[in-house]
């Protein structure tokens, strides 16, 4: 039963670290607490399931909700961020205009399209399991974790060894040096707002699939975690997200089996707070501002 | 037979010297409070639903009562507003509802301390009837429902049991309460208890947990949504039909199938009316149903349905529209309507278990358990 329970946890973990990577992102690069991020989410899952309901395959309706939900982040972030980046406002002034804008597209989404449960049709993924011993994994989950290696590994490619991650790590240590130096920030901007909201897009989708509950405020639910393991990675630190997302989902498993499932949340909500004691800059200890 | 005597007693009583003719008697002023507007207004439509086709039947002929709706919008403030208007401007003899027990806690002392029956159909919660002498409730509470559903899990070899509850609701936890005690009281072992979060979307843990302990059936007390998303995670970690899945009354919608779908199959649960029951009176409310408002009916206008059949015979009883008179009469009520044999107890809650059908999922359908 350890065994299930670690994957499980694993499982869960992939999840919460896949949510997470474009949410550092956006943070380490543009330096604003950008809490559209979990409509981006919601905006995927719902893309893919119209996609899907129409007959498309998942092999399409992936990239195609990635997609969709990239261009709604660079609307949404010019919209919402272009005016507050030109004034240099605080961190503060870029959550409160999230905030107040992802409630309004959550509540106006679930006035649309009401406030039921989805799912994506079962035929776009077989039912089959993979079974190994003890332990169970379904397809679902084994495409949740291949596409998560796959993202965060391309990411870390593209941030670090990349002509484009160096732009993007130019405009995460200082814009206005980044522009003197002939990198044009807005544009990096926009790239990196797209990227986190396609990051996301392709999370809903799959983070759909595996739990069959696809709703106007799934992005919510997400974000309190996401929050969490960004904050205990260390804001805007990619690897660090990684380990972070599977060590909560393996923390919160383990404490609903051997310990009671009612405590599953204190238990991670109390991890977080003991990491911030001891560890400010997060658990990977790193310095914490401007990277990406 | 009740009909006539109804309709008797009604023209008994508005027979005053100078009218001669029947449409010119008043009719009683009866008022209906429920859910119209915001997130719950599916259930509060439905009641309105029930009533308003049982109304069109006693009314059949000549208007006897007349029904005053108003909408509380699933506040307790709605529901208060709702029965002083009801009872200041519109005079009414009774009043059919609120649809929450929650709104009937706050609105039951108020329509109790004026002396006006109120009697819930869709309010399941404990303590209803406790408010006072004149709330009543024709919902049959899940302390009465369960215990039907366990014997179901009984008579099919059922011993020992694990128990699922959602943590952070107040009808869930209830239920779960219920549910603990009625597996107790049928003689089960209980393994384990087992919690999660109404919006919980990852339950493994807790099913990797129950599985190893390999219960016969794990109960689940919690809102439909969540219920579908614990029937798709067991089935993804290997649950069987070796395992019976036992729901509560969160688990008595059609939209566990459709969002589980197969994945809900072999689920039971206990109701206090089905579409597909077979009697006559049943088979002739779904086709007027249909006939009039194009959909099927669901549990919540079936019991509406019943109510006011039950409270127009009350009436007709009590020869006039004093409230004293009704309450005496409702507690005289013994009726067959569309959900079985019906009776109040001493206490005004309903008597009889007996109209309690235990269904099972089949292909994302519910039909009556074998």
């Amino acid at each position: 039963m350890l065994a299930q329970q670690l994957v499980n946890g694993l499982l869960l973990g992939a999840t919460y670290a896949l949510f997470a990577l474009g949410f550092t992102l956006t943070f380490g690069v543009l330096r604003v607490i950008n809490l559209t991020y979990g409509f981006y989410f919601t905006a995927g899952a719902f893309i893919a399931w119209y996609l899907t309901r129409g007959g498309t395959g998942l092999a399409l309706a992936l990239p195609a909700a990635a997609i969709g939900s990239g261009i709604i982040a660079v609307i949404l972030d010019a919209l919402l961020l272009t005016r507050l980046r030109r004034a240099r406002a605080d961190e503060l002034a870029s959550l409160m205009v999230t905030l107040g804008a992802v409630l309004a597209l959550y509540a106006a989404m679930t006035a649309l399209l009401g406030p039921d449960i989805r799912r994506l049709p079962q035929s776009v993924l077989g039912s089959g399991a993979l079974v190994l011993g003890p332990v169970r994994v379904t397809q679902a989950q084994l495409l949740i974790l291949g596409a998560v290696t796959v993202l965060a590994g391309g990411l870390v490619w593209l941030v670090r060894f990349s002509r484009l991650g160096l732009g993007i790590r130019a405009v995460a240590e200082n814009p206005d040096a980044a522009g003197l130096m002939g990198i044009d920030a807005a544009r990096i901007a926009v790239l990196v707002s797209f990227l986190s909201g396609a990051l996301a897009g392709a999370g809903g989708v799959l983070i759909g699939l595996a739990f069959n509950a696809i709703q106007p405020y799934m992005g919510e639910q997400m974000m309190l975690r996401g929050f969490v393991v960004v904050i205990l990675g260390g804001l805007g630190d990619i690897f660090g997200a990684m380990l972070a997302g599977l060590l909560l989902g393996v923390v919160e498993v383990l404490t609903a089996a051997y310990l009671a499932s009612g405590f599953k949340e204190a238990v991670a909500f109390a991890l977080l707070v003991l990491v911030l004691w001891t560890r400010p800059a997060g658990l990977f200890g790193r310095p914490p501002p401007r990277r990406a | 037979m009740r009909r006539r005597a109804l309709m008797a007693s009604l023209a008994a009583l508005a027979a005053a010297p100078g009218r001669v003719a029947r449409a010119q008697e008043a009719p009683i002023p009866i008022g209906l409070v429920a859910v119209l507007s915001g997130p719950n207004a599916a259930y509060g439509t439905a009641i309105r639903a029930g009533v308003e086709l049982a109304l069109g039947q006693v009314n059949a002929g000549a208007a006897r009562l007349r029904l005053i709706v108003e909408d509380s919008g699933g506040s307790k403030d709605g529901a208060i507003n709702a029965a002083r208007k009801l009872i200041g401007r519109d005079r009414v003899a009774a009043i059919i509802g609120p649809t929450l027990s929650n709104e009937m806690f706050a609105m039951g002392p108020v329509t109790n301390a004026r002396g006006i029956p109120t009697i819930g159909t869709s309010t399941t919660a404990g303590g209803i009837t406790d408010i006072g002498p004149f709330i009543f409730r024709t919902a049959l509470p899940e302390a009465d429902v369960i215990p039907v559903t366990m014997k179901k899990a009984a008579s099919r070899g059922v011993k020992r049991v694990a128990l699922m509850y959602a943590n952070d609701d107040a009808f869930s936890k209830s239920g779960f309460e219920v549910m603990r005690t009625a597996a107790a009281g049928t003689g089960f072992t209980i393994l384990t208890v087992e919690s999660f979060g109404s919006r919980d979307t990852d339950f493994s843990a807790q099913l990797t947990k129950i599985k190893g302990l390999a219960p016969d059936a794990v109960g689940i007390s919690a809102l439909v949504e969540p219920v579908a998303g614990v029937l798709l995670q067991a089935r993804q970690l290997g649950f069987g039909r070796e395992t019976l899945f036992i729901g509560g009354n969160g688990s008595n919608s059609p939209k566990l199938g459709q969002i589980a779908g197969t994945a809900a199959d072999g689920l039971i649960v206990g109701s206090p009316w089905f579409i597909g029951k077979q009697d006559p009176l049943n088979l002739a409310f779904v086709a007027a149903f249909r006939a009039r408002f194009g959909r099927n009916p669901d549990q919540f206008a079936a019991q509406a349905y019943d109510t006011l059949g039950i409270l127009a015979a009350a009436i007709a009883r009590a020869g006039n529209a004093d409230p004293a008179r009704i309450r005496n009469a409702l507690l005289k009520t013994d009726r067959v309507g569309v959900m079985g044999p019906f009776r109040f107890t001493e206490r005004r809650d309903p008597a009889s278990t007996e109209g309690v059908v235990v269904l099972e999922m089949q292909g994302g359908a519910f039909r009556i358990a074998g």
